[in-house]
C-alpha cells in the first residue's frame, strides 16, 4: 500500500529519518556486527588480543554439552510455559465470555497481572514457595511433599516455569476473550439448534475457530518463554540448581558476562538471532495469510 | 478572478499517457464543467490545474501566469474535494479559517471572512461543531465555505455531490451555481454526471480516453455533438445510433430498410456511417407517415413521458436497440408496433471510421 | 447467546471467583508480607491477613530502602519509563511520516533498516550492545537507559499503518490551503494520530518500567538502579538477613504505577496492546 499524495521535499525526509536510524545503527547495527564479528574470534587468556578462528565457536558450542543441555532446557521451559499459560487463560476467556453480569469486572481483575514486571513476579513467586520462608513452601512440606527447589532440579524448574506462565495468562486471557467475542453467536445458536452439546460446540465451532488467535499467541508465547524470561530465572534460580534452569537467554548474559567467554557468548547471540529471525518470519506469514481470507 | 489556459497538456504515468493533449481556454468568471466516464482523465486534468499532479507536457496558465512549477498554495485556487476532505479534529470554523491561518491574516480578518461565507452558506449555528457532528449536506457547505474565504482566482470542484443523495444533490447544485455566480470566481468543475454538467455549465468539455471530444456550450454539445461518444454520452436517455450506409437523400441500415436523410443529404454512394437520432426527437404518427415501425419490447412509464423501448425490423443486427421517448399520456402495449417518424432537421451522421461528425 | 440455567450461571461464576483469587494470590500475599515485621515471615509460616506495619514499612522502604531509598529507584524508573515511551513514539513517528509521505532515494533500505529490528530483542544482542553503551560512556546515566532501548520497528509500523490509512484528500487540501510538510504534520496528522500515541505511551511505559536487564548492566551505582532490578539486589539472601517486609513492599511500589495505567486506562492499554501485536 502506498500513498496516492506525498510531499516534494529533498531534504526533509532524510532530517525525519535521521534519528531513528542513528539508534538504530549505533545500538542495533554496530553490536550486531561486533557479535558476529565476536563470534569468528577468540580471545587469548589474558584478554590482550584475539584470534580469528573461523565457526569454530560455533563448532565447539555444538559440542557443549553445557550448550545442548540449555537448549534441552529451554524447550521443556518454553513448552510448560506455553501449554500452561494459554490452557488457563483459555479456561477463564471461555467462562468469562458466557458470563454477561460483570464480565467487565472479571476482565479487569484478570488483565492487570499483566503489568507485573517478569523479575516482579519471580520475587513473588519465590516468596511463597523459597522453602525456608515461603508460607506455600511450608504448608506443601506439611502435606508431606519434599520441597526443596534450590536443591531439586524438577522443582526448580516447575517454579520458573509456574512463575513465567502465571505472568503469561493475562495477556492470553485478552487476546483469547476478544477471539471469542469476535465469533458470530448466531454459529453458536445455530449448533444449540443442532443439538450439540456445551462441549461438542467447544470443540466443533468455538475451538477451531479460535485457531487464529491461538496460533498467534502460540508464536507470541514462544517468544516471550524464549526471550523475556531472564527476569525470572535471574532472580529465582539464578540458572541453578546445577544448570538445570539456564534457559539460552540465560546463558548468553552468564558467558558474557560472569563467565568472561565473549567469543562463545556472540556466538550464543547469533544462533538466538536467527531463531528470533525465524520465529518473526513465522508470524509474519502467518499475518499475511490472515488478512487474505 | 482570472482566466485559465490550458495549452496542449499531457500527463504521463511512466511509459502509459493518460492524456494526450488537451487545450481549454476559459474566459474570466466563466464556470465551466468537464464531464466524462470514470477513467477518462476529467479529475487528472482538474488536479493538474490545482497543483496535486505533475504536468508532463504543455503549460498551464492562471490569470496569465504560467503556474506549472508552483505550489498549490501559489496558484490562488480553492478547490472542493469529493469526500469533503474536512480536517476531523477541527471545528467548522477552524476548518474555514485554515487556510487563512496559514497565510497568516489577521483574527480580525480571519473573523470577518469566516463570518461571511457562513452567512452566505448558512452555517452561522454550526461554527463550532466538528464535521462528524453534521449531516452530508452542511459538510458540503463547509467545504464550499473553505474553499469560498480564500476568496481564490479559480475554484476548482472535483466530483463534490457525488456522495450526497438524489434530492440533496439537486439542491446543493442550484447553491453552488448561485455561489459562483454572486461571486462571479471562475470555476472548473468536474463530474461524471452528465445533468449536473448540463445545468451547471457555462461550457462543457466532454473528454473521453484522455482527449477533449467537444468543448462549447451545454446546447450546443446536445444540439450538434462533435463525435458519437458525445452524442451517445450527453442526452438521457442516449441517442439512438445505427449503422449503415448513406447514399445522396438516403440511409440504408445494415439489415435494409431505407431512412431519409432531409437535410443531412450527403454526397457521394454507400460511405459508411453513422446515423443517429435522441429518442425525444420521434414522433408518433400515422401509419401510411411512419418511416419506421418499432415492435415495443417494455414500457417505462415516467409520468410526462413514456419510453418505449424495442426492435424494428430491417436495422440489422447491431443498430436494433432502439428507444423513442413519447408523451405521457401515449397508450401503450408490449407487442405494439409503432409507426414512427424522425424531423430531417434532428439527424446526426457520423463517419463510421472516426466517429466525427459529419 | 444460548441461554444458560441458574445453576450453570453460579458454578461459571463460582470458578471465575476462585480462578482470580488463585491469579492475584501472589500479589495478595506480596501484599501481606508488606505488612508485616521481618520476623512475622521468618517465623514460618507467616500470618495471612495484613499486619499493623503497612506505614513503618513503606515509610521505611521509600525513604530509607536497603542499598538506597526506594523513592531514589521510583524516580528513576519514572525516568527510564517515560524517556523510553516519549523517545520511541517521538523517533518513529517522524520516521513514518518520512517513510509514509515522502519519495527519496533510498527510501526502501531505511525502511528496511528499521524492519530489521522487529527481530532483535535487546537480550539477544545484550553483551555487545553492553559494549557500545560503555565505549560511549554511558554507563550509570540515564541516556544510557534510555537510548538503547528505543530502536524499535513496533512504533514504526503502528504508525504507518495509521498514516496510510488517513484519506489522501486530506494531504491535498491542506497543501490546497498552503500548508507545507511540517505544518501538515503539525496541525493534522499529529492531532489525528492522539489516541495512537496514547494507546503506544501506555505501553511502551510498561515495557521500559518492566526493563530488568538492561538496566542489571548498565547501573553500577545503587543510586541509578531502577526499581525492577533494585528490587532483585534487595532480597534477603539468608534468613536471619534483610528485610523482607521492606522487600515486599518494594515490590508492590514496583507494580504499582504499570498496574495503575493498566486499569485506569484500560481502553487504551487493550488498544495499544492489539495494535502493536498487529
Amino acid at each position: 500500500m502506498e500513498k496516492r499524495v506525498t510531499f516534494d521535499n529533498r531534504l526533509l525526509p532524510y532530517l525525519l529519518l535521521a534519528p531513528q536510524l542513528l539508534v538504530t545503527i549505533v545500538f542495533f547495527f554496530w553490536p550486531a556486527g561486533q557479535a558476529l564479528y565476536q563470534s569468528l574470534l577468540l580471545p587469548d587468556p589474558f584478554g590482550l588480543g584475539a584470534r580469528f578462528v573461523w565457526f569454530s565457536n560455533f563448532e565447539y558450542l555444538f559440542n557443549d554439552r553445557y550448550y545442548l543441555q540449555a537448549f534441552v532446557t529451554t524447550a521443556v521451559f518454553t513448552f510448560f510455559v506455553t501449554l500452561v499459560s494459554m490452557t488457563v487463560a483459555l479456561f477463564f476467556a471461555v467462562l468469562a465470555d458466557q458470563v454477561i453480569k460483570g464480565a467487565g469486572v472479571y476482565k479487569t481483575l484478570l488483565i492487570w497481572p499483566y503489568a507485573v514486571a517478569p523479575a516482579v513476579a519471580g520475587v513473588m513467586w519465590l516468596f511463597m514457595f523459597q522453602p525456608s520462608i515461603g508460607v506455600l513452601a511450608f504448608y506443601m512440606k506439611a502435606l508431606g511433599v519434599n520441597w526443596n527447589p534450590v536443591l531439586d532440579s524438577t522443582q526448580a524448574m516447575t517454579l520458573v516455569i509456574a512463575a513465567a506462565a502465571w505472568k503469561q495468562i493475562s495477556y492470553n486471557f485478552l487476546f483469547f476473550l476478544a477471539g471469542l467475542q469476535a465469533i458470530p453467536k448466531s454459529l453458536i445458536e445455530a449448533a444449540a439448534i443442532d443439538g450439540a452439546g456445551r462441549w461438542h460446540r467447544f470443540r466443533t465451532i468455538i475451538f477451531p475457530l479460535l485457531s487464529p488467535t491461538t496460533f498467534f499467541l502460540l508464536v507470541v508465547n514462544i517468544v516471550y518463554a524464549f526471550f523475556e524470561t531472564f527476569g525470572v530465572i535471574h532472580t529465582m534460580t539464578a540458572g541453578g540448581p546445577g544448570r538445570s534452569t539456564t534457559i539460552l537467554v540465560y546463558k548468553v548474559f552468564s558467558d558474557g558476562f560472569v563467565g568472561q567467554d565473549l567469543g562463545s557468548s556472540a556466538a550464543q547471540s547469533v544462533i538466538l538471532m536467527v531463531v528470533v529471525g525465524l520465529l518473526t518470519i513465522i508470524q509474519f506469514r502467518f499475518i499475511e495469510r490472515r488478512v487474505h481470507y | 478572478m482570472a482566466t485559465i489556459s490550458i495549452k496542449n497538456i499531457t500527463k504521463s504515468y511512466g511509459k502509459t499517457e493518460v492524456i494526450h493533449g488537451v487545450s481549454l481556454d476559459v474566459a474570466d468568471g466563466e464556470f465551466i464543467v468537464i464531464v466524462g466516464p470514470s477513467g477518462c482523465g476529467k479529475s487528472t486534468l482538474l488536479r493538474m490545474v490545482a497543483g496535486l499532479e505533475r504536468i508532463t507536457g504543455g503549460t498551464i496558465e492562471i490569470g496569465g501566469r504560467v503556474v506549472n512549477d508552483l505550489e498549490p498554495r501559489e496558484r490562488d485556487i480553492a478547490m472542493v474535494f469529493q469526500n469533503y476532505a474536512l480536517y476531523p479534529h477541527m471545528s467548522v470554523f477552524d476548518n474555514m479559517a485554515y487556510g487563512l491561518k496559514i497565510a497568516n491574516k489577521s483574527k480580525d480578518e480571519i473573523r470577518e471572512r469566516v463570518g461571511k461565507a457562513a452567512r452566505m452558506l448558512q452555517l452561522e449555528p454550526y461554527l463550532e461543531r466538528k464535521p462528524r457532528a453534521l449531516s452530508g449536506g452542511q459538510r458540503q457547505r463547509v467545504a464550499m465555505g473553505r474553499a469560498l474565504v480564500r476568496d481564490p482566482a479559480v475554484f476548482l470542484f472535483d466530483e463534490p455531490l457525488s456522495n450526497l443523495d438524489a434530492k440533496l444533490r439537486v439542491q446543493m447544485r442550484l447553491e453552488i451555481k448561485e455561489m459562483q455566480r454572486s461571486v462571479e470566481t471562475t470555476a472548473l468543475y468536474v463530474t461524471h454526471d452528465q445533468v449536473e454538467a448540463m445545468t451547471l455549465a457555462d461550457r462543457l468539455v466532454v473528454m473521453n480516453g484522455g482527449v477533449a471530444e467537444q468543448i462549447d456550450t451545454p446546447m450546443a454539445v446536445y444540439d450538434r455533438p462533435a463525435t458519437r461518444f458525445v452524442a451517445g454520452f450527453i442526452g438521457s436517455p442516449a441517442m439512438n445510433i445505427m449503422k449503415g450506409a448513406a447514399s445522396g437523400r438516403e440511409f440504408t441500415l445494415e439489415g435494409g430498410t431505407t431512412l431519409p436523410l432531409g437535410e443531412a443529404a450527403l454526397s457521394g454512394e454507400g460511405r459508411p456511417v453513422l446515423f443517429g437520432v435522441r429518442p425525444e426527437h420521434l414522433r408518433l404518427v400515422p401509419d401510411s407517415e411512419a418511416s419506421i415501425r418499432l415492435k415495443v419490447r417494455a414500457i417505462e412509464t415516467l409520468g410526462a413521458d413514456t419510453l418505449a423501448h424495442g426492435r424494428f425490423d430491417g436495422a440489422g443486427a447491431e443498430g436494433g436497440e432502439f428507444i423513442a421517448r413519447l408523451p405521457g399520456k401515449t397508450k401503450l402495449a408490449e407487442g405494439d408496433l409503432l409507426p414512427l417518424a424522425m424531423d430531417p432537421g434532428s439527424i446526426h451522421l457520423f463517419d463510421a471510421e472516426s466517429g466525427k461528425r459529419i | 447467546m444460548v441461554e444458560k440455567r441458574g445453576f450453570g450461571t453460579i458454578f461459571m461464576h463460582a470458578v471465575l471467583i476462585l480462578g482470580i483469587a488463585i491469579v492475584c494470590f501472589p500479589i495478595y500475599l506480596t501484599f501481606v508480607g508488606s505488612t508485616v515485621t521481618h520476623y512475622d515471615i521468618v517465623r514460618v509460616p507467616m500470618p495471612l491477613v495484613p499486619g499493623p506495619h503497612f506505614i513503618e514499612n513503606y515509610t521505611n522502604a521509600l525513604t530509607a530502602g536497603i542499598n538506597v531509598p526506594v523513592g531514589r529507584m521510583l524516580f528513576n524508573s519514572l525516568v527510564m519509563a517515560a524517556g523510553i515511551a516519549v523517545g520511541k513514539i517521538a523517533i518513529s513517528i517522524l520516521s513514518a511520516y518520512a517513510i509514509v509521505y515522502f519519495r527519496f532515494p533510498f527510501r526502501m533500505l531505511g525502511f528496511w533498516a528499521i524492519f530489521m529490528t522487529l527481530m532483535l530483542p535487546v537480550e539477544v544482542r545484550i553483551v555487545p550492545t553492553y559494549e557500545v553503551a560503555a565505549s560511549l560512556g554511558l554507563l550509570n546515566s540515564y541516556t544510557g537507559l534510555v537510548l538503547p532501548l528505543i530502536a524499535s520497528a513496533t512504533a514504526t509500523f503502528l504508525f504507518r499503518q495509521f498514516f496510510l490509512t488517513v484519506p489522501d484528500e486530506l494531504v491535498e487540501a491542506a497543501r490546497v490551503d498552503g500548508a507545507g510538510p511540517l505544518r501538515f504534520f503539525k496541525d493534522i496528522l499529529l492531532p489525528l494520530s492522539t489516541t495512537n500515541i496514547a494507546a503506544l505511551f501506555v505501553i511502551l511505559f510498561i515495557y521500559g518500567w518492566n526493563q530488568f536487564l538492561w538496566p542489571l548492566l548498565i547501573t553500577t551505582k545503587p543510586e541509578m538502579n531502577t526499581i525492577v532490578m533494585g528490587l532483585k539486589q534487595m532480597m534477603p539472601s539468608a534468613d536471619d538477613y534483610g528485610n523482607w517486609p521492606v522487600t515486599m513492599a518494594t515490590a508492590i511500589l514496583a507494580i504499582l504505577p504499570p498496574v495503575a495505567v493498566v486499569v485506569f486506562m484500560q481502553r487504551l492499554f487493550v488498544k495499544g496492546l492489539v495494535e502493536t501485536e498487529k
